[in-house]
């Protein structure tokens, strides 16, 4: 068992408040960054998308797990990163001005969806969020002016002042350093007054009006908030892909992107984190493990696509606060060994409020 | 407007309904089983995959005549549907309404892969009766598949209007969709009569698959179909079954003419863009039912 005597007034707000945490932290951050000299260099190019889909599963957590709005289109933010981002870069500007522009940019295109979307809630938010993302990908396809149309555009190599980010290493780090940016910012935002104000409006959000939260406000701000970081995770995917084509974005990715949230944990960071490793390396995983199955299985089109689907069910059904609940369970199972209670996580039931009239 | 253009106007509207039959098909079943449990299947689209599929090996394979092949789809499909609910989505009951969402998508994800395990990734055609058949109407061009269509869903839609009003499972399973509790204790067996619905709206997923892979193809992504119907369900407003139908008419249409009268590319997105308009503008459909949230 442990107790928290917090004898100093910062120690109650620390990130990492016990030895063992920085420990394990710190661990965790020296082997990420050894790792380019240990890996293969595919390896090394596997694990920068891996941090890509991280940042922009962050990004939808913000959304769905923090605020309680469900988004079944987030492709569409990430496909507006990618091309805005390419866009900016063929016309001269640098990366690390057009980098924050793709961002801002997917910012603003939240805003204008989520203006309107805070008159739609739960059902029908996730439909909007839907056709907006099937709208994106048609102009996408159409407007192949700017964005080359079906033939697909290509992303200029990244250049950071003067410094060449096409090598895997250097991109590997280069995503590392803005996951972990995105990371500690969205950290430290969900403990401040607005994040709390998200997790307010998630809750109830006639509790949270009544406590002085303008509930609008709120959940246009977690819009463009969450559109922006996946923005940012959609112009950085723009450089792994080196090539966009709106076939890219389809709403396959904005389905992975929800599975990434909700088998991660919904309303944990690290939840988005675990999540999207799981999702991202899962095709990689799969096709390992191929070799090893009978032929009349492993040769099967389709297998991958029931295997997410799959575990997707596994987790609705038996474990709904995702890997992150399982990882807590886990954690205090260890720190409390002999002493510890099941019943700890035992589920209160919590019936649906009905939409129908009584 | 001249000749011409009437004519033009006419074959569009002819194959609008056609095509909205389809999708106000689609929309009914999901209006079935979200009146019945309040989950929104979106595994609906998927089971009318699987029934094409179904229904391509029962008439090439096996060599059943048609009609006897769309029997036996829609047996298959809700026997499929009843076990579904039964089995795996009944257990989420009283969870909010994002694991209904999750678990049907989950679902979708296996059955289309389960599909694509079994039959591979090639699309794949079978004859009806009537292809390539037409019939001429003043001047209109009107394949007999589509009189075919119409005349099916128009055929459900009373069937399953006399059914609901007239049989007693018809009559239980409106009881358990307004209130299961008062339904239970004037002895419904609510479980079971919610299985039955899954099944009812699996059998008309069964009846869109089936008429409607013919003069697409059997293919994969049929299921992107359930996209067009949500659009007809926002459109017709989620509670009604007429709502459904009147919201697949007019989803049908709308494309039909947009494919024509505005500019190219237009066809395909303008089923969503409707769907936005209209939830921006009456956040509960046009029909919809007017009720305040409960807190």
């Amino acid at each position: 068992m442990r107790f928290d005597y917090n004898t100093r007034y910062r120690d109650s707000f620390a990130l990492l408040r016990h030895a063992d945490q920085r420990i394990a932290y710190a661990l965790l951050a020296a082997l990420l960054l050894a790792l380019p000299w240990l890996a293969s260099n595919y390896l090394v190019g596997e694990l920068a998308y891996v941090f890509i889909l991280c940042i922009a599963s962050l990004g939808l957590m913000v959304l769905t797990g923090y605020t309680g709005q469900v988004s079944l289109g987030h492709a569409a933010f990430l496909a507006v990163g990618a091309y805005g981002h390419a866009w900016m870069l063929s016309q001269g500007l640098p990366l690390m001005v057009s980098l924050p522009l793709a961002g801002l940019l997917c910012g603003l295109f939240g805003l204008a969806l989520g203006i309107p979307a805070i008159r739609v809630s739960g059902l029908y938010l996730a439909m909007v969020t839907l056709a907006f993302s099937v709208i994106v990908t048609h102009v996408i396809g159409q407007w192949s002016a700017v964005t080359g149309g079906f033939t697909g555009l290509a992303v200029p190599d990244p250049v950071l002042v003067g410094l060449s980010l096409g090598g895997g290493k250097a991109f590997y780090f280069f995503c590392l350093s803005l996951l972990a940016l995105v990371l500690l910012a969205l950290l430290n935002l969900l403990r401040s007054a607005i994040g709390r104000a998200f997790v307010g409006v998630r809750d109830s959000e006639a509790a949270a009006y009544s406590l002085g939260i303008p509930v609008a406000r709120v959940k246009v701000a977690a819009f463009a908030l969450s559109a922006g970081v996946t923005g940012l995770a959609g112009a950085l995917l723009a450089h792994h892909t080196k090539y966009l084509t709106p076939d890219a974005f389809t709403l396959i990715l904005s389905m992975e992107l929800v599975l990434m949230v909700v088998i991660g944990g919904l309303g944990s960071l690290r939840g988005a984190i675990l999540g999207a490793i799981l999702i991202s390396l899962l095709p990689t995983l799969i096709s390992r493990v191929k070799p090893f199955l009978p032929d009349q299985i492993a040769k099967q089109f389709g297998l991958e696509t029931f295997i997410f689907g799959f575990i997707l069910a596994l987790f609705v059904l038996f474990e709904p606060t995702g890997i992150n609940g399982r990882w807590i369970k886990l954690r205090t199972l260890v720190q409390s060994f002999p002493l510890y209670r099941k019943d700890t996580f035992k589920r209160t039931k919590r019936y649906m409020k009905s939409e129908r009239y009584k | 407007m001249t000749g011409a253009a009437l004519q033009v106007f006419a074959q569009l509207t002819v194959n609008g309904i056609a095509v909205g039959a389809i999708y106000a098909l689609v929309a009914l079943g999901l209006v079935l089983t979200y009146k019945a449990t309040e989950v929104l299947n979106f595994a609906h689209g998927d089971m009318l995959v699987v029934s094409a599929f179904t229904a391509w090996g029962l008439i090439t394979v096996a060599g059943l005549p048609f009609w006897a092949a769309l029997g036996v789809t829609v047996l298959i499909a809700a026997a499929l549907s009843y076990g579904i609910d039964a089995l795996i989505v009944r257990r989420i009951t009283g969870q909010p309404q994002f694991a209904g969402v999750m678990l049907t998508i989950a679902l979708a994800f296996m059955l289309r892969g389960l599909v694509s395990m079994g039959f591979g990734p090639e699309s794949r055609n079978y004859a009806t009766p009537w292809t390539g058949q037409t019939s001429s109407l003043a001047g209109i061009a009107i394949a007999d598949l589509q009189l075919v269509i119409v005349g099916v869903a128009l055929a459900v839609t009373a069937a399953l209007l006399l059914f609901f009003r007239g049989t007693r499972l018809g009559v239980a399973m409106q009881a358990a969709s307004q209130n299961q509790l008062a339904a239970y204790l004037t002895g419904v067996r609510v479980k079971r009569v919610n299985s039955m619905v899954w099944a009812l709206a699996g059998a008309t997923a069964a009846v869109a698959g089936v008429l409607l892979a013919p003069i697409t193809l059997v293919d994969i992504t049929l299921w992107f179909v359930v996209l067009k119907a949500l659009a007809a369900l926002v459109l017709g407003g989620f509670g009604s079954i007429a709502g459904a139908i009147v919201g697949g008419l007019s989803i049908g249409l709308i494309e039909q003419y947009a494919g024509v009268y505005l500019p190219d590319g237009s066809k395909d997105v303008v089923a969503y863009v409707v769907l936005i308009a209209v939830l921006i503008v009456r956040p509960h459909g046009l029909l919809g039912e007017a009720h305040g949230k409960r807190v």
